[in-house]
Protein backbone atom coordinates (compact mmCIF):
# COMPACT_ATOMS: atom_id res chain seq x y z
CA UNK A 1 0.00 0.00 0.00
CA UNK A 2 1.29 3.39 -0.86
CA UNK A 3 -1.77 5.28 -0.27
CA UNK A 4 -3.49 6.60 2.88
CA UNK A 5 -7.05 5.30 3.11
CA UNK A 6 -8.06 8.30 5.03
CA UNK A 7 -8.29 12.24 3.08
CA UNK A 8 -7.86 13.99 6.87
CA UNK A 9 -6.42 13.20 10.01
CA UNK A 10 -9.19 14.00 12.53
CA UNK A 11 -8.06 11.20 14.79
CA UNK A 12 -6.36 7.63 15.17
CA UNK A 13 -10.13 5.45 15.26
CA UNK A 14 -10.51 6.78 11.40
CA UNK A 15 -6.86 5.00 10.83
CA UNK A 16 -6.17 1.16 9.49
CA UNK A 17 -3.51 -0.93 10.70
CA UNK A 18 -1.96 -0.28 7.29
CA UNK A 19 -2.24 4.02 7.11
CA UNK A 20 0.22 3.73 10.61
CA UNK A 21 2.20 1.57 8.34
CA UNK A 22 3.32 3.65 5.89
CA UNK A 23 3.34 7.01 7.67
CA UNK A 24 5.82 5.10 9.90
CA UNK A 25 7.74 3.93 6.50
CA UNK A 26 7.13 7.56 4.87
CA UNK A 27 8.55 9.03 8.40
CA UNK A 28 11.60 6.19 8.65
CA UNK A 29 12.80 8.91 5.45
CA UNK A 30 11.64 11.74 6.49
CA UNK A 31 14.09 11.36 9.62
CA UNK A 32 16.83 10.86 7.12
CA UNK A 33 15.85 13.67 5.53
CA UNK A 34 15.68 16.07 8.72
CA UNK A 35 19.35 14.37 10.00
CA UNK A 36 21.05 15.92 6.40
CA UNK A 37 23.09 18.75 6.34
CA UNK A 38 20.57 20.59 3.98
CA UNK A 39 17.29 19.55 6.09
CA UNK A 40 14.57 20.02 3.11
CA UNK A 41 12.97 18.84 0.18
CA UNK A 42 11.05 20.57 -2.37
CA UNK A 43 7.82 18.25 -2.57
CA UNK A 44 5.47 20.38 -1.29
CA UNK A 45 6.25 23.98 -2.59
CA UNK A 46 3.12 23.92 -4.64
CA UNK A 47 1.02 23.46 -1.68
CA UNK A 48 -0.65 26.45 0.94
CA UNK A 49 -0.97 25.09 4.63
CA UNK A 50 -3.05 27.18 7.30
CA UNK A 51 -2.06 26.60 11.20
CA UNK A 52 -5.24 27.34 12.71
CA UNK A 53 -4.30 27.19 16.39
CA UNK A 54 -7.28 28.17 18.71
CA UNK A 55 -5.74 26.99 22.11
CA UNK A 56 -2.43 27.30 23.35
CA UNK A 57 0.61 25.28 21.99
CA UNK A 58 4.31 25.85 21.72
CA UNK A 59 5.80 22.35 20.76
CA UNK A 60 2.82 21.13 18.56
CA UNK A 61 2.87 24.30 16.47
CA UNK A 62 6.29 24.37 16.22
CA UNK A 63 6.54 20.68 15.28
CA UNK A 64 3.87 21.29 12.61
CA UNK A 65 5.43 24.33 11.17
CA UNK A 66 8.61 23.07 11.06
CA UNK A 67 7.48 20.05 9.40
CA UNK A 68 5.99 21.80 6.62
CA UNK A 69 8.83 23.84 6.12
CA UNK A 70 10.95 21.12 5.68
CA UNK A 71 8.68 20.02 2.91
CA UNK A 72 9.26 23.62 1.22
CA UNK A 73 5.16 23.77 1.64
CA UNK A 74 3.89 27.84 2.28
CA UNK A 75 2.83 28.41 5.70
CA UNK A 76 0.51 30.91 7.17
CA UNK A 77 0.09 30.95 11.10
CA UNK A 78 -3.34 31.90 12.93
CA UNK A 79 -3.35 32.03 16.48
CA UNK A 80 -7.11 32.81 17.93
CA UNK A 81 -5.67 35.21 20.77
CA UNK A 82 -4.53 38.02 17.83
CA UNK A 83 -7.75 37.11 15.41
CA UNK A 84 -11.24 38.58 14.59
CA UNK A 85 -12.44 35.41 16.83
CA UNK A 86 -12.61 37.55 19.35
CA UNK A 87 -14.82 39.94 17.29
CA UNK A 88 -17.37 37.01 17.17
CA UNK A 89 -16.86 35.72 14.00
CA UNK A 90 -17.84 31.48 13.80
CA UNK A 91 -15.20 28.86 12.94
CA UNK A 92 -16.29 28.26 9.75
CA UNK A 93 -16.51 31.79 8.56
CA UNK A 94 -12.69 31.49 9.89
CA UNK A 95 -11.36 29.28 8.35
CA UNK A 96 -13.64 29.38 4.87
CA UNK A 97 -12.07 33.19 4.52
CA UNK A 98 -8.96 32.13 5.06
CA UNK A 99 -9.48 29.21 2.46
CA UNK A 100 -10.29 31.74 -0.05
CA UNK A 101 -7.22 33.05 -0.17
CA UNK A 102 -6.28 29.55 -1.46
CA UNK A 103 -4.89 26.93 0.92
CA UNK A 104 -4.62 23.28 0.79
CA UNK A 105 -4.14 21.90 3.92
CA UNK A 106 -5.50 22.98 7.62
CA UNK A 107 -3.81 22.00 10.48
CA UNK A 108 -6.42 23.15 13.77
CA UNK A 109 -6.11 23.03 17.48
CA UNK A 110 -9.22 23.51 19.22
CA UNK A 111 -10.70 23.33 22.54
CA UNK A 112 -14.03 21.63 20.94
CA UNK A 113 -13.85 17.77 20.63
CA UNK A 114 -14.86 17.43 16.98
CA UNK A 115 -14.15 20.57 15.54
CA UNK A 116 -11.79 18.89 12.67
CA UNK A 117 -14.70 16.70 12.46
CA UNK A 118 -17.32 19.51 11.86
CA UNK A 119 -14.54 21.18 9.79
CA UNK A 120 -14.16 17.98 7.46
CA UNK A 121 -17.71 18.13 6.63
CA UNK A 122 -18.02 21.90 5.72
CA UNK A 123 -14.94 23.53 4.23
CA UNK A 124 -12.56 22.15 0.99
CA UNK A 125 -9.34 21.47 2.44
CA UNK A 126 -7.42 18.37 3.97
CA UNK A 127 -8.05 18.78 7.76
CA UNK A 128 -5.22 17.51 10.22
CA UNK A 129 -6.45 17.46 13.69
CA UNK A 130 -3.97 18.96 15.99
CA UNK A 131 -5.94 18.05 19.15
CA UNK A 132 -8.92 19.07 19.46
CA UNK A 133 -10.35 19.37 23.61
CA UNK A 134 -10.53 16.09 25.25
CA UNK A 135 -11.41 13.67 22.43
CA UNK A 136 -7.82 12.75 20.31
CA UNK A 137 -4.53 14.55 19.38
CA UNK A 138 -3.56 12.15 16.35
CA UNK A 139 -0.04 13.16 15.74
CA UNK A 140 0.82 12.74 19.15
CA UNK A 141 -0.37 9.02 19.47
CA UNK A 142 1.27 8.33 16.06
CA UNK A 143 5.24 9.71 17.33
CA UNK A 144 4.66 8.34 20.60
CA UNK A 145 4.17 4.43 18.86
CA UNK A 146 6.73 6.14 16.17
CA UNK A 147 9.47 6.15 19.12
CA UNK A 148 8.31 2.94 21.06
CA UNK A 149 9.07 1.48 17.70
CA UNK A 150 12.53 2.93 17.11
CA UNK A 151 13.31 2.25 20.52
CA UNK A 152 12.21 -1.65 21.17
CA UNK A 153 11.74 -2.69 17.31
CA UNK A 154 8.20 -2.99 17.31
CA UNK A 155 4.94 -2.15 19.02
CA UNK A 156 3.22 -5.13 18.81
CA UNK A 157 2.94 -6.92 21.67
CA UNK A 158 4.88 -4.45 24.13
CA UNK A 159 3.25 -3.37 27.40
CA UNK A 160 2.31 0.29 27.57
CA UNK A 161 1.27 1.85 30.47
CA UNK A 162 -0.46 5.66 30.62
CA UNK A 163 -0.19 7.27 33.66
CA UNK A 164 -2.15 10.34 35.03
CA UNK A 165 -5.16 12.18 33.93
CA UNK A 166 -6.76 9.70 31.29
CA UNK A 167 -10.10 11.38 31.32
CA UNK A 168 -9.09 14.80 30.13
CA UNK A 169 -6.31 13.67 28.02
CA UNK A 170 -6.75 13.83 24.37
CA UNK A 171 -3.32 12.18 24.32
CA UNK A 172 -4.40 8.74 26.30
CA UNK A 173 -7.06 8.49 23.96
CA UNK A 174 -5.17 8.94 21.01
CA UNK A 175 -2.62 6.85 21.71
CA UNK A 176 -5.22 4.03 23.37
CA UNK A 177 -6.74 3.81 19.68
CA UNK A 178 -3.14 3.96 17.95
CA UNK A 179 -1.27 1.18 20.70
CA UNK A 180 -4.36 -1.24 19.90
CA UNK A 181 -4.58 -1.13 16.56
CA UNK A 182 -0.87 -2.58 16.64
CA UNK A 183 -1.79 -5.08 18.54
CA UNK A 184 0.20 -3.51 22.06
CA UNK A 185 -1.35 -4.18 25.30
CA UNK A 186 -2.23 -0.98 27.38
CA UNK A 187 -2.71 -0.62 30.61
CA UNK A 188 -3.72 3.03 32.71
CA UNK A 189 -3.31 4.44 36.01
CA UNK A 190 -3.96 7.35 37.89
CA UNK A 191 -6.43 8.75 40.25
CA UNK A 192 -9.75 6.94 39.96
CA UNK A 193 -11.29 10.35 39.68
CA UNK A 194 -9.52 10.82 36.17
CA UNK A 195 -10.11 7.35 34.94
CA UNK A 196 -13.44 7.42 32.77
CA UNK A 197 -15.77 4.58 34.35
CA UNK A 198 -16.32 2.95 30.58
CA UNK A 199 -12.66 2.79 29.57
CA UNK A 200 -12.19 -0.94 29.85
CA UNK A 201 -14.54 -1.13 26.83
CA UNK A 202 -11.70 0.11 24.71
CA UNK A 203 -10.09 -3.15 25.49
CA UNK A 204 -7.48 -1.59 28.22
CA UNK A 205 -6.94 -2.98 31.81
CA UNK A 206 -6.82 -0.29 34.91
CA UNK A 207 -4.20 -0.18 38.01
CA UNK A 208 -4.41 2.16 40.58
CA UNK A 209 -1.24 1.47 42.16
CA UNK A 210 1.84 2.65 40.46
CA UNK A 211 4.76 0.44 41.44
CA UNK A 212 2.22 -2.85 40.85
CA UNK A 213 1.78 -1.31 36.77
CA UNK A 214 5.45 0.03 36.54
CA UNK A 215 6.57 -3.82 37.32
CA UNK A 216 3.93 -4.85 34.16
CA UNK A 217 4.96 -2.35 31.43
CA UNK A 218 7.72 -2.41 29.34
CA UNK A 219 7.06 1.64 28.42
CA UNK A 220 5.46 4.13 30.79
CA UNK A 221 4.01 6.95 29.18
CA UNK A 222 3.26 10.08 32.16
CA UNK A 223 0.90 12.25 31.32
CA UNK A 224 0.84 15.65 32.18
CA UNK A 225 -1.60 16.79 35.22
CA UNK A 226 -3.99 18.95 33.09
CA UNK A 227 -5.16 21.63 35.47
CA UNK A 228 -6.73 24.52 32.86
CA UNK A 229 -9.20 21.21 32.38
CA UNK A 230 -9.98 20.79 35.65
CA UNK A 231 -12.67 22.53 36.82
CA UNK A 232 -13.39 20.87 39.90
CA UNK A 233 -10.58 19.30 42.19
CA UNK A 234 -9.90 15.54 41.02
CA UNK A 235 -7.43 15.25 43.96
CA UNK A 236 -6.71 16.54 46.78
CA UNK A 237 -3.55 18.37 46.38
CA UNK A 238 -1.17 17.92 43.74
CA UNK A 239 1.78 17.08 46.49
CA UNK A 240 -0.66 13.89 46.81
CA UNK A 241 -0.91 12.85 43.29
CA UNK A 242 3.26 13.02 43.24
CA UNK A 243 3.18 10.92 46.00
CA UNK A 244 0.80 8.30 44.56
CA UNK A 245 1.66 8.72 40.71
CA UNK A 246 4.78 10.69 40.85
CA UNK A 247 7.40 9.06 38.95
CA UNK A 248 10.81 9.28 40.66
CA UNK A 249 14.33 7.69 40.28
CA UNK A 250 14.07 5.31 43.07
CA UNK A 251 10.72 3.95 42.35
CA UNK A 252 12.89 3.61 38.40
CA UNK A 253 15.69 1.99 39.71
CA UNK A 254 13.77 -0.36 42.54
CA UNK A 255 11.96 -1.96 39.40
CA UNK A 256 13.42 -5.35 37.96
CA UNK A 257 14.10 -4.17 34.61
CA UNK A 258 14.87 -0.88 32.72
CA UNK A 259 11.43 0.56 31.16
CA UNK A 260 11.22 3.44 28.53
CA UNK A 261 9.89 6.57 29.79
CA UNK A 262 7.84 9.06 27.68
CA UNK A 263 6.26 12.29 28.12
CA UNK A 264 3.96 14.11 25.95
CA UNK A 265 5.13 17.34 27.03
CA UNK A 266 5.14 20.27 28.44
CA UNK A 267 6.48 18.62 31.45
CA UNK A 268 5.81 19.70 35.00
CA UNK A 269 8.82 19.29 36.70
CA UNK A 270 8.35 17.43 40.19
CA UNK A 271 4.67 16.72 39.89
CA UNK A 272 4.56 13.58 37.35
CA UNK A 273 7.93 12.86 36.86
CA UNK A 274 10.99 14.26 38.72
CA UNK A 275 14.05 15.92 36.92
CA UNK A 276 16.09 13.42 37.09
CA UNK A 277 13.96 10.52 35.40
CA UNK A 278 13.18 13.21 32.54
CA UNK A 279 16.96 13.56 32.04
CA UNK A 280 17.67 10.20 32.41
CA UNK A 281 18.78 7.87 29.67
CA UNK A 282 15.87 5.71 29.91
CA UNK A 283 13.23 8.70 29.05
CA UNK A 284 13.06 9.46 25.09
CA UNK A 285 11.30 12.54 25.64
CA UNK A 286 12.97 14.78 23.54
CA UNK A 287 13.44 11.22 20.80
CA UNK A 288 9.74 12.31 20.88
CA UNK A 289 9.89 15.74 20.05
CA UNK A 290 12.72 14.90 17.04
CA UNK A 291 10.25 11.94 15.60
CA UNK A 292 7.09 14.17 15.83
CA UNK A 293 8.60 16.43 13.00
CA UNK A 294 9.58 13.37 10.60
CA UNK A 295 5.98 12.20 11.85
CA UNK A 296 4.07 14.73 10.93
CA UNK A 297 6.17 15.34 7.56
CA UNK A 298 5.16 12.02 6.82
CA UNK A 299 1.22 12.52 7.70
CA UNK A 300 1.43 16.09 5.82
CA UNK A 301 2.94 14.16 2.85
CA UNK A 302 0.63 11.73 2.47
CA UNK A 303 -2.36 14.10 2.70
CA UNK A 304 -0.69 16.35 0.07
CA UNK A 305 -0.27 13.51 -2.62
CA UNK A 306 -4.07 12.70 -2.64
CA UNK A 307 -4.97 16.49 -3.11
CA UNK A 308 -6.73 16.73 -6.39
CA UNK A 309 -5.54 13.74 -7.41
CA UNK B 1 2.74 -9.03 -27.87
CA UNK B 2 6.04 -10.67 -26.92
CA UNK B 3 8.91 -8.88 -25.63
CA UNK B 4 11.97 -8.48 -27.64
CA UNK B 5 15.69 -8.53 -25.79
CA UNK B 6 17.98 -5.86 -26.36
CA UNK B 7 20.77 -7.12 -24.39
CA UNK B 8 21.72 -10.68 -23.33
CA UNK B 9 23.92 -11.58 -20.25
CA UNK B 10 27.11 -11.40 -22.20
CA UNK B 11 26.63 -8.28 -23.77
CA UNK B 12 25.47 -6.48 -20.69
CA UNK B 13 28.47 -7.97 -18.86
CA UNK B 14 31.53 -6.61 -21.82
CA UNK B 15 29.34 -3.16 -21.61
CA UNK B 16 29.66 -2.84 -17.81
CA UNK B 17 33.32 -3.79 -18.32
CA UNK B 18 33.66 -1.07 -20.65
CA UNK B 19 31.79 1.81 -18.45
CA UNK B 20 33.96 -0.01 -16.00
CA UNK B 21 37.53 0.91 -17.91
CA UNK B 22 36.12 4.09 -18.82
CA UNK B 23 35.53 5.27 -15.72
CA UNK B 24 39.03 4.47 -14.63
CA UNK B 25 40.73 6.56 -17.32
CA UNK B 26 38.85 9.63 -15.83
CA UNK B 27 38.86 8.80 -12.54
CA UNK B 28 42.32 6.99 -11.93
CA UNK B 29 42.51 6.80 -8.59
CA UNK B 30 38.93 7.26 -7.39
CA UNK B 31 40.12 9.04 -4.59
CA UNK B 32 38.20 12.19 -4.66
CA UNK B 33 35.24 10.54 -6.66
CA UNK B 34 31.99 9.09 -5.21
CA UNK B 35 29.18 6.80 -6.74
CA UNK B 36 25.87 7.43 -6.57
CA UNK B 37 23.51 4.67 -7.21
CA UNK B 38 19.48 6.61 -8.47
CA UNK B 39 17.03 4.17 -6.60
CA UNK B 40 15.44 1.76 -6.97
CA UNK B 41 16.66 0.63 -10.29
CA UNK B 42 20.67 2.21 -10.54
CA UNK B 43 21.70 0.87 -6.81
CA UNK B 44 22.34 -2.69 -9.11
CA UNK B 45 24.14 -0.84 -11.81
CA UNK B 46 26.11 1.13 -9.22
CA UNK B 47 26.64 -2.28 -7.32
CA UNK B 48 27.88 -4.04 -9.85
CA UNK B 49 30.20 -1.09 -11.40
CA UNK B 50 31.83 -0.95 -8.08
CA UNK B 51 32.30 -5.17 -7.77
CA UNK B 52 34.02 -4.77 -11.46
CA UNK B 53 35.92 -1.61 -9.83
CA UNK B 54 37.48 -3.58 -6.81
CA UNK B 55 37.77 -6.98 -8.33
CA UNK B 56 39.13 -6.22 -11.89
CA UNK B 57 40.98 -2.90 -10.92
CA UNK B 58 41.58 -3.04 -7.46
CA UNK B 59 40.28 -0.12 -5.76
CA UNK B 60 39.41 -0.55 -2.12
CA UNK B 61 36.85 1.00 -0.32
CA UNK B 62 35.60 3.26 -3.39
CA UNK B 63 33.02 5.55 -1.37
CA UNK B 64 29.41 4.49 -2.51
CA UNK B 65 25.94 5.33 -1.67
CA UNK B 66 22.17 5.28 -2.90
CA UNK B 67 20.03 8.46 -3.49
CA UNK B 68 16.45 8.38 -3.64
CA UNK B 69 14.60 11.35 -5.62
CA UNK B 70 11.15 10.86 -4.87
CA UNK B 71 10.44 14.09 -2.80
CA UNK B 72 12.57 15.73 -5.65
CA UNK B 73 10.39 14.93 -8.18
CA UNK B 74 8.52 17.20 -10.17
CA UNK B 75 5.11 15.01 -10.80
CA UNK B 76 4.31 15.11 -7.22
CA UNK B 77 0.81 14.50 -7.42
CA UNK B 78 0.77 14.65 -11.40
CA UNK B 79 1.61 10.96 -11.64
CA UNK B 80 -1.21 8.27 -11.78
CA UNK B 81 0.20 5.82 -9.08
CA UNK B 82 1.10 7.59 -5.83
CA UNK B 83 4.75 7.51 -5.66
CA UNK B 84 6.67 5.85 -3.29
CA UNK B 85 9.90 6.32 -1.28
CA UNK B 86 13.16 4.08 -1.57
CA UNK B 87 16.10 4.27 1.23
CA UNK B 88 18.73 7.34 0.40
CA UNK B 89 21.96 6.13 1.83
CA UNK B 90 24.85 8.83 2.02
CA UNK B 91 27.34 9.06 5.01
CA UNK B 92 29.37 11.58 3.40
CA UNK B 93 29.24 15.29 2.29
CA UNK B 94 29.89 15.44 -1.25
CA UNK B 95 31.24 19.30 -0.97
CA UNK B 96 33.94 19.19 -3.49
CA UNK B 97 33.72 16.03 -4.49
CA UNK B 98 33.49 14.08 -7.74
CA UNK B 99 30.22 12.79 -8.20
CA UNK B 100 29.26 9.71 -10.58
CA UNK B 101 25.39 9.23 -10.76
CA UNK B 102 24.49 5.56 -12.11
CA UNK B 103 21.14 4.85 -13.45
CA UNK B 104 19.78 2.36 -15.38
CA UNK B 105 17.77 3.82 -18.25
CA UNK B 106 17.87 7.40 -18.92
CA UNK B 107 14.74 8.35 -20.60
CA UNK B 108 12.97 11.74 -20.15
CA UNK B 109 16.01 13.29 -17.72
CA UNK B 110 13.71 13.58 -15.51
CA UNK B 111 15.19 11.42 -13.08
CA UNK B 112 18.35 13.07 -13.17
CA UNK B 113 17.10 16.65 -12.87
CA UNK B 114 15.56 15.60 -9.66
CA UNK B 115 18.70 13.89 -8.58
CA UNK B 116 20.86 16.67 -9.41
CA UNK B 117 18.56 19.00 -6.92
CA UNK B 118 18.37 16.10 -4.38
CA UNK B 119 22.21 15.72 -4.22
CA UNK B 120 22.40 19.07 -3.20
CA UNK B 121 21.24 18.35 0.18
CA UNK B 122 24.79 16.79 0.95
CA UNK B 123 26.86 19.77 -0.12
CA UNK B 124 28.11 21.05 -3.34
CA UNK B 125 29.82 18.75 -5.76
CA UNK B 126 32.94 19.99 -7.47
CA UNK B 127 31.49 18.21 -10.67
CA UNK B 128 28.78 15.61 -11.67
CA UNK B 129 29.01 13.02 -13.88
CA UNK B 130 26.26 10.47 -15.79
CA UNK B 131 26.56 6.67 -16.27
CA UNK B 132 23.32 5.14 -17.67
CA UNK B 133 23.55 1.42 -19.09
CA UNK B 134 20.73 2.33 -21.75
CA UNK B 135 20.51 5.67 -23.44
CA UNK B 136 17.04 6.01 -24.74
CA UNK B 137 17.87 9.00 -26.89
CA UNK B 138 15.16 11.03 -29.30
CA UNK B 139 12.85 11.09 -25.36
CA UNK B 140 14.63 13.33 -23.77
CA UNK B 141 12.34 16.28 -22.16
CA UNK B 142 15.29 18.00 -20.73
CA UNK B 143 18.40 19.06 -21.84
CA UNK B 144 20.76 16.13 -20.07
CA UNK B 145 23.50 13.84 -21.70
CA UNK B 146 25.06 10.50 -20.04
CA UNK B 147 28.94 10.84 -20.01
CA UNK B 148 29.11 7.35 -20.05
CA UNK B 149 26.75 5.50 -21.95
CA UNK B 150 25.95 1.34 -22.24
CA UNK B 151 24.03 1.37 -25.34
CA UNK B 152 21.75 3.64 -27.24
CA UNK B 153 17.80 2.84 -27.87
CA UNK B 154 15.63 4.13 -30.02
CA UNK B 155 12.06 2.95 -28.67
CA UNK B 156 9.45 5.34 -29.28
CA UNK B 157 7.67 6.92 -25.77
CA UNK B 158 4.72 4.02 -25.76
CA UNK B 159 7.30 1.21 -25.59
CA UNK B 160 9.02 0.33 -22.42
CA UNK B 161 13.03 -0.66 -21.52
CA UNK B 162 13.54 -3.12 -18.65
CA UNK B 163 16.68 -3.97 -17.30
CA UNK B 164 16.56 -7.14 -15.68
CA UNK B 165 19.07 -7.70 -12.94
CA UNK B 166 20.32 -11.55 -11.53
CA UNK B 167 20.17 -9.97 -8.29
CA UNK B 168 16.94 -9.79 -8.26
CA UNK B 169 15.06 -11.10 -11.50
CA UNK B 170 17.31 -14.16 -11.85
CA UNK B 171 18.67 -13.30 -15.48
CA UNK B 172 21.05 -10.39 -16.75
CA UNK B 173 19.07 -8.77 -19.72
CA UNK B 174 17.35 -5.97 -21.40
CA UNK B 175 13.99 -6.21 -22.86
CA UNK B 176 11.74 -4.02 -24.58
CA UNK B 177 8.07 -4.39 -24.01
CA UNK B 178 6.04 -3.18 -26.24
CA UNK B 179 3.26 -1.25 -24.83
CA UNK B 180 4.54 0.51 -21.65
CA UNK B 181 2.77 -0.10 -18.34
CA UNK B 182 3.24 3.16 -17.26
CA UNK B 183 5.88 3.28 -14.59
CA UNK B 184 8.19 5.57 -12.70
CA UNK B 185 10.04 7.54 -15.79
CA UNK B 186 7.04 6.70 -18.44
CA UNK B 187 4.91 9.49 -19.21
CA UNK B 188 1.94 10.16 -16.98
CA UNK B 189 -1.36 9.52 -19.26
CA UNK B 190 -3.13 12.36 -17.35
CA UNK B 191 -2.44 15.48 -18.99
CA UNK B 192 -2.15 18.81 -17.89
CA UNK B 193 -3.42 17.82 -14.49
CA UNK B 194 -3.00 20.99 -12.04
Amino acid sequence: MSELGVNHLLGIKYLKKEDIDLIFKTADHFKEVINRPIKKVPSLRDITIANLFFENSTRTRLSFELAEKRLSADVINFSAASSSVKKGETLIDTVNNILAMKVDMVVIRHPNPGAGIFLSKHVDASIINAGDGTHEHPTQALLDSYSIREKLGEVKGKKVLIVGDIMHSRVALSNIFALKLQGAEVKVCGPKTLIPKYIESLGVTVETNLIKALEWCDVANMLRVQNERMEISYFPTTREYTQQFGLNKQILDSLNKQIVVMHPGPINRGVEITSDVADSKQAIILDQVQNGVAVRMAVIYLLASKINR
Amino acid sequence: MSQKMLLNSKEINIILRRLACQLVENHPNFENTVIIGIQPRGVFLANRIIQLLEEEYGFKNIESGQLDITFYRDDFRRSLKPLEANKTKIDFIVEDKQVIFIDDVLYTGRSIRSALTAIQSFGRPKEIELLTLIDRRFSRHLPIQPDYNGRQVDAINDELVKVHWKEIHGEDAVYLLPTAKIEQEAIPQKKDTK
